[in-house]
């Protein structure tokens, strides 16, 4: 099996004992990705040089001795909306074009300091406000499974880097679904971390209250590694929670569902749900059943209201967090020609620097906090927000985790609903309740729909803090469908 | 761009119309680094070299609140007699200037960290209670320089820089409730106030609280509303007014200006005004008509504020005694009249006299050189009597100095002058300028001598009993000794030189 297809822990242990070196590693995953990111455009940003180097010192510092962690040397593909002091970061948007920052993200300096190569940077939705990489600036990325369809978003070039075996592992933003979302629709795993368990210092926010870094990988246990390498606590980040990781690799390694009390979220199926991604979902219900776990239906009544909900919140909180955006201090200026005056430049250069979807949202929210109707929108939203953790609340009491499809419906064709955000909005139906709430929740992939033989994913949801529970449950289904597939689901992936 | 002012004599208009006061004052918290960053806060630094990430809002970058700065605001709230709250949120205050690098300021809204408390001011023997309605903590924006043009504002400058050193300093806002029933003493409660809340302040060792660079910063509000009226008028909000003085003079000329276009029919508009230090006029700024819609909501970057109370009780017991309390415990000590107190404090001369005694002056002789020879000069000099370039510790050596015999008054002062001169500590300039007291009996016996011969009438006149003529001759002998002479010994010895009973 050539490097490329391993997974990052076999890598990490290649490097570790010598048996390939990092350059060799970096070197195969740079000559996948020109051999193919033409085709897939998961990266908005490669630096081979750089990735290179990096490998010689992890190799440099292996054969000094020096006890590095389990992904050294391992490559990774980086969100562009982390900041880099090495590489550009633009968060998908003209506004931030060229942009390169004096100063790293706390997630970017620990996969540094884990020894992970970081390839390149990869698209996103701008200002990850999408589900489907169509609203980068930079044009959208591709789906492996079929080209002419999206990878998801908004860390889109994520899923489709890692799918398209341009790297083992990669980092995204999940804020109303864009890490799960994104895995289910190119059949690899992404994992939403409690909110607060990774720190958000140098992820340029799109909605505080909301965003939280996460793991991409081609199985289960990769991406647990992933996760504690760039989780804990973080000074720079006061909503950090200030608590042990969770034993997510521990539980990755266990996977096992026996005795485990698992509850089917009655509101998110049924209607409007792709008939193949049911099937698949109903096919690993009866799968965890079948492997000792004691399943059971449970109502979340509030859930219906998270999507409104979420698009008062999240275009709240953005409307201020991208204000900072004013051509004064970094980034785009447009009309400074001596003649106009500050609030002219500003104006001019909000109007030329973001794209249409970050101009609804900047005006949805600035609307919902307005004076007169903040009450009724974003006071409303935040009352639903609290009823939504308590229905969490509650259906934790009765049960260890919960599950449900990761999305509707299967990876759309890139177009189809550009011009409908409604319909775009649905793809997050399921995951934005976790986002509200802030708790665990994990995408695995569990089959391909029958109709349109693309990837379905399954999510689960675990309390706050409980992340582990979501890689145990994972790592299971994915044993059995392993078992039962004769191998993981993307063999079954058209060559590119 | 100008605008005719019309005043209404000051007697007039408070005839016609009552005052209500209302005072917002930001104080930058003297805390080693800024509110949500590590930058330092050290004022006078090169432009734009006391920033990071954070303070510059550069994306990505997160806030982590000060617990200093919580604390010295809680210290204040306390002192203040202010309920402390529970648990509280920072809010962002949205609106887009260029020296705000995020385009929000995080602040408080409707969750302060310190609500209603009050403050006992002194105006005229009176004690007068100002309200205080909230005290929170915000962030301070950058400067703004705006070059060219005619006002020095942003409107008609060729361009503008910003200076982001300051962005980010931790700022506690202090409002009071509306202040009503002065009368006529407004101006003079508005600055009492100020006075007082700035001693406050320092003797919590929380601020500078320097009003010239900007370190305690005032807006006065003032409305009118016609005698027998129990109905608030409109009230304008004047801002950069930058000393204790200014704040009086800005009450005074709003009333002045209010009333005479109440009088004449008009109505006042709701607006902020600027004050111009050189004229004492304020002129008009920005409309607040259209009241800004700052969207505030609450800060999701940072966690709530939750003091424990058993940490706010320590911090109450913790407290230093309080200016008020401090004066009164003073006054009773040295024996001192009301009066002379309060013209110590309005000269800000308390902590100088108390350093002074603390030296080892008595108190009534470290009282008489800070309130007059030295209240004197500083007046002067236009600075402020601590600004003067002597010690308390350098008074003190100067009383110790008369209460020896070894200067009299007149060469006290000339020490002292010789201190301000920058000619060294008062020893130094007794030694240097020779102003020791002449009572040397044979030095003195000389220059006597010398005196007599040269006075031979004066000194027949004493001689034949015209004692009086004594003076003339003791003068001659302070004369020649420029005033080093012991002149109650000189007569003594003049007379027994010329055998006469004194």
């Amino acid at each position: 099996m050539s490097l490329i297809h391993k997974t990052a822990a076999e890598l990490g242990r290649l490097v570790a004992s010598q048996e390939a070196s990092a350059v060799e590693v970096t070197q195969a995953h740079l000559d996948r990705i020109a051999e193919v990111d033409s085709k897939v455009s998961a990266f908005l940003h490669v630096d081979a040089q750089r990735a290179l180097e990096q490998a010689r010192t992890v190799d440099e510092r292996i054969a000094k001795g020096d006890k590095l962690g389990p992904l050294a040397g391992v490559p990774i593909a980086h969100k562009d909306i982390f900041a880099t002091d090495d590489m550009p970061t633009t968060a998908g948007s003209k506004i931030l074009e060229g942009w390169r920052p004096p100063y790293d993200a706390t997630v970017t300096r620990r996969l540094r300091e884990a020894g992970l190569i970081i390839l390149g940077k990869t698209n996103l939705d701008e200002f990850a406000m999408g589900s489907s990489t169509e609203n980068s600036a930079y044009g959208p990325s591709h789906n492996p499974w079929d080209l002419s369809r999206i990878p998801g978003g908004s860390s889109g070039g994520s899923s489709a880097a890692v799918a398209s075996f341009q790297a083992p592992l990669s980092t995204g933003t999940d804020t109303g679904g864009s890490i799960r979302q994104p895995a289910a629709v190119t059949g690899i795993v992404g994992m939403k971390p409690t909110y607060g368990g990774s720190s958000r210092y140098g992820l340029i926010a799109f909605a505080s209250s909301l965003d939280t870094p996460g793991p991409f990988a081609r199985n289960v246990l990769d991406a647990a590694l992933l996760q504690e390498a760039f989780s804990g606590h973080d000074e720079f980040d006061s909503t950090s929670i200030d608590a042990p990781v969770p034993p997510v690799v521990e539980a990755a390694r266990q996977g096992d569902v026996a005795g485990l009390r698992i509850g089917v979220v009655k509101e998110l199926g049924g209607e409007g749900f792709q008939p193949g991604v049911l099937a698949r979902f109903h096919e690993t219900v009866d799968l965890l059943e079948s492997l000792g776990a004691k399943v059971v239906e449970v109502s979340c009544p509030t859930f219906g209201y998270a999507l409104p909900a979420y698009y008062l919140i999240a275009p709240s909180e953005c409307s201020s967090n991208l204000a900072r955006f004013d051509a004064m201090r970094y980034g785009l200026r447009v009309g400074d020609d001596g003649t106009r005056s500050a609030e002219e430049v500003m104006a001019l250069t909000r109007a030329a620097g973001f794209g249409p979807e970050v101009k609804r949202r900047i005006m949805l929210g600035t609307y919902a906090l307005s004076s007169g109707y903040y009450d009724a929108y974003y006071g409303q939203a935040q009352k639903v927000r609290t009823l939504i953790s308590r229905d969490f609340e509650a259906a934790f009491h009765q049960v260890d985790v919960l599950i449900s499809p990761t999305t509707p419906t299967t990876a759309f064709p890139i177009g189809e609903r550009a011009d409908d955000p409604m319909a775009m909005y649905l793809a997050d139906l399921c995951t934005i309740p976790s986002n509200l709430s802030g708790n665990a929740a994990i995408s695995v992939p569990c089959g391909l729909a029958d109709e349109d033989g693309l990837p379905v994913g399954l999510q689960i949801m675990a309390p706050v803090l409980g992340d582990d529970r979501c890689y145990r449950v994972g790592a299971a289904v994915e044993k059995a469908f392993t078992d039962r597939w004769g191998g993981p689901l993307l063999s079954k992936a058209p060559t590119l | 761009m100008a605008e005719t002012v019309t005043l209404m004599p000051y007697d007039e208009a408070l005839e016609r119309f009552e005052p209500v006061l209302g005072l917002e004052t930001h104080v930058e918290l003297g805390t080693a680094s800024k509110m949500f960053c590590g930058c330092p806060t050290t004022f006078g630094a090169p432009p734009n070299t006391h920033v990071c990430p954070i303070c510059l809002a550069l994306p990505g970058s997160l806030p982590v609140a000060n617990v200093k700065a919580i604390e010295s605001t809680i210290r204040i709230g306390l002192a203040l007699n202010c309920s402390i709250a529970e648990w509280c949120r920072f809010a962002r205050k949205n609106y887009f200037y260029p020296d705000m690098p995020k385009n929000y300021q995080i602040s408080q809204y409707d969750e302060p960290l310190c609500t209603d408390g009050y403050l006992d001011v002194q105006v005229e023997g009176k004690t007068v209670r100002v309200e205080i309605e909230r005290v929170h903590l915000e962030e301070d924006t950058g400067k703004s320089t705006h070059v060219g043009g005619a006002t020095g504002r942003i409107q008609g400058a060729d361009y503008s820089i910003v200076d982001y050193n300051r962005a980010g300093i931790p700022l506690v806002e202090i409002v009071t409730k509306p202040v009503e029933g002065t009368d006529r003493l407004a101006p003079e409660v508005a600055k009492a106030y100020v006075t007082e809340l700035r001693e406050l302040l320092r003797s919590l060792g929380v601020s500078d609280v320097r009003m010239e660079e900007g370190s305690l910063r005032c807006d006065v509000n003032v409305s009118l509303m016609p005698r027998g009226s129990s109905t608030w008028g409109t009230r304008t909000e004047t801002k950069n007014v930058n000393s204790l003085r200014s704040v009086e003079r800005s009450v005074r000329g709003e009333i002045e200006r209010q009333a005479a276009i109440l009088a004449d029919g008009g109505r006042i508009i709701q607006e902020t005004r600027h004050f111009h230090e050189d004229t004492g006029a304020t002129t008009s700024g920005r409309s607040k008509e259209e009241a800004q819609d700052y969207r505030y909501f609450p800060e999701p970057d940072l966690v709530p504020i939750a003091p424990d109370p058993a940490w706010v009780a320590t911090l109450k017991a913790e407290l230093p005694e309080l200016p008020s309390v401090r004066r009164a415990r003073i006054q009773a000590e040295w024996g001192v009249s009301d009066l002379d107190m309060a013209a110590m404090h309005n000269a800000d001369a308390i902590e100088l006299v108390e350093a002074t005694v603390a030296a080892g002056a008595p108190a009534a002789d470290a009282r008489k050189w800070w309130m007059g020879e030295l209240a004197r000069r500083a007046n002067e000099a236009g600075t402020a009597l601590a600004d003067l370039p002597i010690t308390p510790g350098d008074v003190a050596k100067v009383t110790e100095l008369v209460a020896s015999g070894a200067l009299n008054d007149k060469l006290a002062r000339q020490v002292l002058e010789g201190v301000l001169a920058g000619e060294g500590a008062p020893e130094a300039v007794v030694e240097k300028r020779g102003l020791r007291i002449v009572n040397d009996e044979g030095e003195l016996s000389a220059i006597i001598d010398q005196v007599l011969a040269g006075n031979a009438d004066a000194a027949d006149k004493v001689r034949s009993g015209k004692i009086a003529a004594v003076g003339a001759l003791v003068g001659g002998v302070m004369k020649a000794s420029r005033g080093k002479a012991d002149a109650g010994r000189a007569r003594e010895l003049i007379l027994e030189k010329l055998g006469v009973e004194g």
